[in-house]
């Protein structure tokens, strides 16, 4: 087995496609080490992409955020621009683990190790976010939701690394939030999420929105037909209960040792009625 | 019993028992010195590695280790045939030995079947994936009713259930069949004006300690043999090392490690004869360490159940009968466990009809193992619901119903003896007194209690006590100090001596230095060892006062013993003073040579627990979701030593409780493969999950300690199953039967009442 740090994007993906055998990208490690600690993989070279230079950077540009794919969670928590525009993603991105593992882990990572519990990724699809892929043929931007194509299986090709993370820059009156159901307080994996992304007109209407369901399915599943029934609301009662059913229609659960079919469905429901509240008050609906 | 000794209750003023002084470990453990069962090392250690079945039950045809032999840096492998019978028709430690390693037939998933001693961990491992086995899969089963059903595949066909006449002429998965009571119960029902009938299930759990089993092994050409380990019972751990390997126990020193927690998990070997027979076989020391999912998988865990119980009752209160039957699993192994569940059902209650038929079951699972109170939780959570509906449906308070029902002192007890002072009345008095009874609740929200009861052991017990030549004191006890008792016993020692807490240090004595010592289990650490050192110290006040009358030239009968001083008694001695125990020790080379205070004995009249608990809880009525908002213990301490540690049982004992209540089950597959062996699916309660659990400590003095003192480590685990499924049960208006009522199953058992 062999470690590499490269400085910079074009190495690492030298570094990759030269390699003949197996070949994992290290961010924080903290799936990927904790996999070779169980003897699940075992790969012959590693490549350590925190050194490559603007990796661990975020940049407020005029389009929005760029996430570097080296930034650790508890970073994007500490970033007041970012939490103010997408209080949603920021909340997802710090329920990842607990404080030690926040220091470590990346967006980036928890979107390509391809869990369909990933707590991060439904926020992402909700918020619109997309990734900006180096590789061998050049970069390519792609919506987060294409990278993960199944559990622990991506789009990338190898040599492909994602370089960053792209937020929208926010209009007035929008909002985010997301919600994971756990057994626990914390240090748990998510039985059921749900990601919502809202923006209101001055009335407080409902404009656009997106919601995605988390553990549900093999990947993230974005629910349109509940973005349908938000839109033009102003999320009373009525909607909320449209809202919630469209949601557990929407899952395509298995049972499994963390929570049953029925479970999960109910409670798909519940946490995105909750979550579209949430993101509608942050929003400055009443 | 050590001559003289008298272990009966004197009532005193304390100076040190029932003060908070440091702990004498706490400084090396939150810095990281202290060593733990994987600290130790020797030169020329080995790694050794366990290759354990992927099957829940199958024949293996063959182990062919031949490949895994030739592997450079692999310096033993072994297998059964490494670890030749020598249990001489003793069927406890055969089932010891066979479940070390498996023998002609794997029976549970985890089950242990090879092993080899290599230079390194990589080695070690790769070496597992060589060695060749091949089973043939058998049918399985892991759930306890289905083992009893005839249909059931036979896990043992020598297992012919005991305790029924006659005796079954077909083996079954039923170890034992095992009654308690007395009266007539079919005549008690005929009185109830009310009577409530439930089924309750509980499912696996492990006892959760944070280190994993972990020891070092040290076998000589000569046959003399050393382990360093972790564990509860060194003294028989090398019992049972010696009689499985052949080895002259005084031949095998056993040191014992710090601990981090065993609750009764470390009281069984599992990998310590494994690792000496690899040491023995490579001639070399090999250090063996658990994984967590080895832990899981094969190590622990406690007994699933499935328990009917019934209660009838007078309108005016009076349990008329009572009856349960309880059916508990023991992994592939027979086992007393229902036993166990049988006697403590009814314990808290003075019953004239009362009656308990235990099944002690096997099923494809791994060999249980003690869990603190082993097996009273669960069966406390079947009666204590029911008690609890049935105060409900008579229209009397929870607690008064039980307080009118509650044993005192002279009841017979459900599973035999009749009680003496005891603390069940006095505990439902404080909680009715308790402010959290006064804590409003809102909606979603639900309070219950419950009580719980544990016998205490005391058992065998050896100490010793050195006088430094500088008048410090040190204490070398045999009894591992699982939660605080060290600081324990040096407070006793410093009572007894009347010297400063800070002049003594304890420390736990390896197998070669003491004579034999139970376990630190059935709360007897503090309880016994505390006996032996009061012994010890008096042995050792004795010696002092002789060297103090030869001091003096005086007769022995005219020195007593006050403060930690020798005192001249008698008008005619009046001018000679005192002299310390520093003095003494001082002169101690002239006047006869080292002082010591030696112990030996069997700590009788351990002195029955109770505890009584409540809780208040939250449950989210949308997805099932519990938090549990206010918890608190009332335990019968008999005399608080320390009272930080005995808070610490209590809340200690409350947290696991609360993990086992809400979200903690072992899960297995179709497959009867074990689906979530690791603490991300296995979930015991974080930090965040808990309010901080209040205390409160009774003293209700134990009459066969010299101090009262009762053991307090075990039953503060018996009541929160049941108080916290009162909790939850008030909270949702659904009566809930099955642990752990995880969100899912809350959830299920709303929708099934919404559904009507
Ligand atoms: C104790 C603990 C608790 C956890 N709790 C949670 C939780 O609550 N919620 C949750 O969602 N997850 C949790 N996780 C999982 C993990 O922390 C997250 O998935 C985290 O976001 C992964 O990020 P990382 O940077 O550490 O990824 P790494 O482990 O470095 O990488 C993960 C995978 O993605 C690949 N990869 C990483 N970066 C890139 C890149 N830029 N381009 C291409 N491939 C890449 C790696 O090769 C690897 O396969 C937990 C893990 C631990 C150890």
């Amino acid at each position: 087995m062999r470690y590499l740090r490269p400085l910079s994007m074009e190495d690492a993906i030298g570094m990759i496609t030269n390699s003949a055998g197996t070949v994992a990208v290290l961010a924080g490690g903290s799936d990927l080490l904790v996999r070779m600690k169980g003897g699940f993989v075992e790969p012959d070279l590693i490549v350590d992409i925190k050194a490559i230079e603007g990796l661990s950077e975020i940049r407020e540009t005029a389009e929005g955020f760029s996430i570097g794919a080296a930034v650790p969670c508890a970073v994007l928590g500490e970033h007041a621009a970012l939490r103010k525009a997408w209080p949603g993603v920021v909340e997802a991105a710090n329920l990842i683990g607990s404080k030690q593992v926040q220091g470590r882990c990346t967006i980036a990572g928890n979107l390509c190790n391809a869990s369909p519990a990933a707590d991060s990724v439904p926020a992402l699809v909700a918020a619109g976010a997309k990734a900006l892929v180096a590789g061998p043929k050049g970069n390519r931007t792609v919506p987060v939701e294409a990278i993960p194509t199944g559990p622990g299986k991506t789009s990338l090709a190898k040599g492909e690394i994602v370089r960053e993370i792209l937020l929208e820059k926010r209009p007035p009156r929008a909002g985010d939030a997301y919600l994971r159901f756990i057994p626990r307080t914390e240090m748990d994996i998510a039985v059921v999420s749900a990601g919502v992304n809202l923006t209101l007109d001055a009335k407080g209407a409902v404009t656009s929105a997106r919601v995605a369901l988390g553990a549900v399915a093999p990947t993230v599943v974005l629910v349109e037909e509940a973005a349908g029934i938000l839109v033009g609301s102003r999320l009373d009662d009525a909607t909320l209960e449209k809202l919630a059913k469209a949601c557990s229609d929407a899952c395509r659960p298995i049972d499994d040792k963390r929570g049953t079919i029925a479970f999960r469905r109910k409670v798909a429901g519940v946490l995105a009625r909750r979550a579209a509240a949430a993101a509608y008050a942050r929003a400055g609906g009443k | 019993m050590t001559a003289g000794f008298d272990p009966r209750y004197v009532k005193r003023d304390f100076a040190s028992i029932g003060t908070r002084p440091l702990r004498p470990d706490g400084i090396d453990k939150v810095t990281g010195r202290a060593r733990y069962g994987a600290d130790f090392n020797m030169a020329g250690q080995l790694v050794g590695r366990v290759l354990r079945s992927p099957h829940a039950h199958a024949r293996i045809r063959s182990i062919d280790t031949s490949k895994a032999e030739q592997l450079a840096g692999v310096k033993a492998v072994i297998t059964a045939a490494d670890l030749p019978d020598l249990t001489d028709g003793d069927a406890a430690m055969y089932d010891i030995l066979d479940n070390c390693m498996a023998r002609g037939k794997a029976l549970y998933d985890g089950h242990a079947v090879a092993a080899v001693a290599a230079v390194d961990a990589r080695t070690a491992k790769q070496a597992l994936k060589l060695i060749a086995v091949e089973y043939e899969i058998l049918p399985h089963v892991t759930d306890v009713d289905e083992a009893m059903m005839a249909s059931a595949p036979v896990i043992n066909d020598g297992v012919f259930t005991d305790g029924v006449e006659p005796k079954p002429a077909k083996p079954s998965n039923v170890a034992k069949r095992s009654q308690f009571g007395h009266g007539d119960v079919d005549a008690g029902f005929g009185q109830a004006e009310v009577i409530v009938e439930r089924s309750f299930r509980t499912e696996q759990t492990h006892q959760g300690y944070i280190e994993p089993h972990a020891c070092v092994a040290s076998v000589s050409a000569d046959g003399m043999a050393d382990l360093w380990v972790c564990t509860q019972g060194h003294f028989v751990y090398r019992q049972h090392c010696a009689q499985l390997l052949g080895l002259e126990a005084s031949k095998l020193r056993v040191t014992s490690s710090e601990i981090g927690g065993g609750f009764g998990g470390k009281t069984h070997v599992w990998a310590e004869p494994v690792a000496l027979a690899l040491s023995r076989k490579a001639g070399r020391p090999v250090k063996l360490v658990m994984t967590r999912d080895e832990v899981f998988r094969a190590s622990g865990p406690t007994s699933a159940t499935s328990i009917d119980v019934r209660i009838g009752a007078r309108r005016d209160g009076t349990i008329t009968a009572a009856e349960a039957t309880l059916r508990y699993s023991g992994g592939a192994y027979s086992g007393a466990w229902a036993e166990l569940g049988a006697m403590t059902a009814f314990a808290c209650y003075g019953l004239e009809n009362v009656r308990t038929v235990g099944f002690d079951v096997l099923v494809n699972r791994p060999k249980c193992a003690a869990y603190r109170a082993p097996s009273a939780p669960m069966a406390a959570f079947a009666v204590e619901s029911v008690v609890d509906e049935l105060a409900g449906r008579i229209g009397m308070n929870a607690v008064d119903f039980r307080i009118r029902n509650a044993a005192r002192e002279g009841t017979r007890s459900s599973y035999g003896p009749v009680y003496g002072p005891i603390g069940i009345g006095p505990t439902l008095e404080a909680v009715k007194m308790h402010p959290q009874m006064q804590a409003p609740l809102k909606k979603n929200q639900g309070r219950g209690m419950a009580c719980g009861f544990w016998f205490n052991f005391g058992g065998q017990t050896c100490s010793d006590l050195n006088i430094g030549m500088d008048g410090s004191v040190s204490l070398a006890v045999g009894t591992v100090d699982v939660g605080g008792s060290r600081a324990s016993l040096s407070l006793v020692a410093a009572e007894e001596l009347g010297i400063d807490y800070s002049q003594v240090r304890a420390v736990v004595a390896d197998t070669s230095s003491l004579g034999y010592n139970d376990m630190t289990d059935g709360s007897r650490g503090t309880f016994s060892s505390s006996m032996a050192t009061i012994s010890a110290a008096r042995n050792a006040i004795r010696i002092m006062r002789e060297r103090a009358a030869q001091m003096w030239d005086i007769p022995v009968d005219e020195v007593g013993w006050e403060m930690g001083h020798a005192v001249a008694l008698g008008e005619k001695n009046g001018n000679l003073g005192r002299l310390s125990l520093k003095e003494i020790a001082a002169a101690s080379g002239k006047t006869g040579g080292p002082i010591a205070g030696h112990s030996e004995l069997v700590a009788d009249g351990a002195g029955v627990s109770f505890a009584t608990h409540i809780c208040d809880v939250e449950v989210d009525p949308e997805t099932g979701a519990t938090r549990v908002l206010r918890y608190a213990v009332v335990q019968d301490a008999g005399k608080a030593v320390h009272p930080t540690y005995v808070e610490g049982q209590y809340q200690g004992g409350a947290a696991q409780g609360i993990g086992w209540a809400l979200n903690e089950e072992y899960i297995y597959g179709r497959d009867g493969r074990l689906q979530n062996a690791g603490f991300l699916d296995y979930r015991i309660p974080v930090c965040s999950d808990l309010p901080m659990i209040d205390t409160q400590i009774l003293e209700i003095p134990n009459p066969n300690h010299p101090y009262g003192v009762r053991g307090v480590g075990e039953t503060s685990i018996v009541p929160p199953l049941a108080a916290i499924a009162n909790a939850v049960s008030n909270a949702v208006g659904v009566r809930m039967t099955h642990i752990p009522m995880s969100p899912p199953r809350i959830l299920a058992a709303l929708e099934a009442e919404r559904a009507g």
